[in-house]
């Protein structure tokens, strides 16, 4: 998707704001929105493609003027809503008003570290032969779904080459719509600066980015 | 400035409000759990943090068999030292060497290494990063006080899968002998993003 999330080689943000000795969390209200998000994304209602394409579908203005955790906060809510598990009207009363879905699991304390450990590895088994392999060449497509999609639109309609093959991912154009994970060859791609940014490019830069074989076209 | 200011604290005051109400609303649902929201907190707090990747590189400067295996298959050389889970499923190291450096961007969200890591700081999640990180990387190194060396090529990685990185800074000199745990003091987060360099051992000095 074409959203506010998509801010590779935007311009007109201005400088990087550092912060000396920097806190995890800057208010109380940080760590809860931080840990609400994390145990309602282990009850194992959504995915974390879904949840990410929550957040970018904000519209761009609520996006660029939202700090971090208040964009999580909006995704959560946004999820919530659609998965119908809270009411609009709920959220606004900040109370239950009908009774709960049922769950997949609610995370209970002593689970936490053994949640955390096991994580959620994207691979799964290979199921046919990868099409590309390292040191070819490839073009990437020219697309702009209005799904979730992680081929950024700055790397869209670029040559590039083949760098490594991490094996088969989970393919998040389709995770994200419950369209299933339908799993799929995952590439390391090699772009020249110059070849993404045209000849203003630093000729020292190169981009290396993770793209997904229906992303790839050979060169 | 104070324009800025106030906008940011009427906003707090207002996602504050929508973030308790949240939170009071999924736990009488049943949905959460305050104690297991606690230990969430509580784990990123303080056992998850940038030490962690400090310790991995660490070894990898002074054990040539350990760097081999981080760079061949960093996901288990890192569980070697017990840092697995959740946004380390997939590790991969890139290591900084004379004429290359690597630096690190999510420029779609904020993919960042949470298990060698920990959280990311606002800086590698906020616009003015993600969307010049990968178009004019020298610009942002230099506004972290980083200029490298004339002909040093510059690889950006864009974390665009569930692959996450860790860069292997280039050990100081002067360090020769060190111990891990010495070594370890040098090597800050964003040395392992890319956006710094490992501290020189006078720096150390004058920040002890």
């Amino acid at each position: 998707m074409n959203g506010a999330q998509d801010l590779g080689g935007q311009m007109g943000f201005g400088p990087i704001e550092l912060e000396e000795n920097e806190p995890n969390f800057h208010a109380k209200w940080e760590e809860r929105a931080f840990a609400l998000t994390l145990a309602m994304g282990a009850t194992g209602t959504w995915n974390i493609d879904t949840s990410r394409f929550a957040r970018e579908s904000l519209p761009p203005p609520v996006y660029l003027s939202s700090s971090y955790y208040k964009i999580w906060t909006l995704g959560l809510e946004k999820l919530l809503v659609d998965h119908e598990l809270v009411s609009e009207e709920e959220l606004r009363a900040g109370q239950s008003l009908a009774p709960a879905k049922p769950l997949n699991r609610v995370v209970k304390a002593d689970e936490v570290a053994g949640i955390l450990a096991k994580g959620g590895p994207a691979d799964r088994p290979q199921q046919q032969p990868a099409r590309f392999k390292v040191g070819d060449r490839i073009r990437t497509k020219r697309m702009n779904p209005e799904h979730h999609t992680r081929l950024p639109r700055y790397a869209r309609d670029a040559p590039g080459t083949i760098e490594a093959v991490h094996g088969v991912h989970v393919f998040p154009d389709t995770n994200s719509r419950k369209l299933g994970e339908q799993p799929t060859w995952l590439y390391g791609v090699v772009f020249k600066g110059t070849d993404i940014w045209g000849d203003d490019s630093d000729p020292d830069l190169t981009l290396r980015l993770d793209l997904w074989e229906p992303y790839l076209d050979l060169a | 400035m104070s324009h800025d200011h106030d906008h940011e604290h009427s906003e707090l005051s207002d996602v504050e409000l929508r973030v308790r109400a949240l939170e009071t609303l999924l736990t009488e649902k049943g949905y959460v759990d305050p104690p297991a929201l606690d230990e969430l907190i509580e784990t990123y707090e303080t056992k998850v943090g940038p030490k962690n990747g400090a310790m991995v590189v660490a070894k990898a400067w002074t054990d040539p068999e350990y760097h081999a295996r981080l760079m061949s298959d960093a996901t288990a050389a890192i569980a070697e030292l017990g840092f697995v889970g959740r946004q380390g499923e997939h590790m991969v190291a890139v290591e900084n060497i004379p004429g290359i450096h690597n630096m690190v961007v999510c420029t779609l969200c904020s993919c960042y290494p949470w298990t060698v890591l920990g959280l990311p700081p606002v800086w590698y999640k906020s616009a003015p990063y993600r969307s010049r990180a990968v178009r004019d990387p020298r610009g942002v190194l230099a506004e972290f006080g980083v200029t490298l060396p004339s002909g040093t090529d510059i690889k950006v990685w864009d974390s665009t899968a569930e692959v996450r990185y860790l860069v292997v800074p280039q050990r100081p000199s002067g360090t020769e002998g060190w111990d891990e745990s010495e070594l370890a003091a040098l090597v800050t987060r964003d040395s392992m993003i890319g956006t710094g360099l490992a501290l020189d051992p006078s720096e150390r000095e004058s920040a002890a």
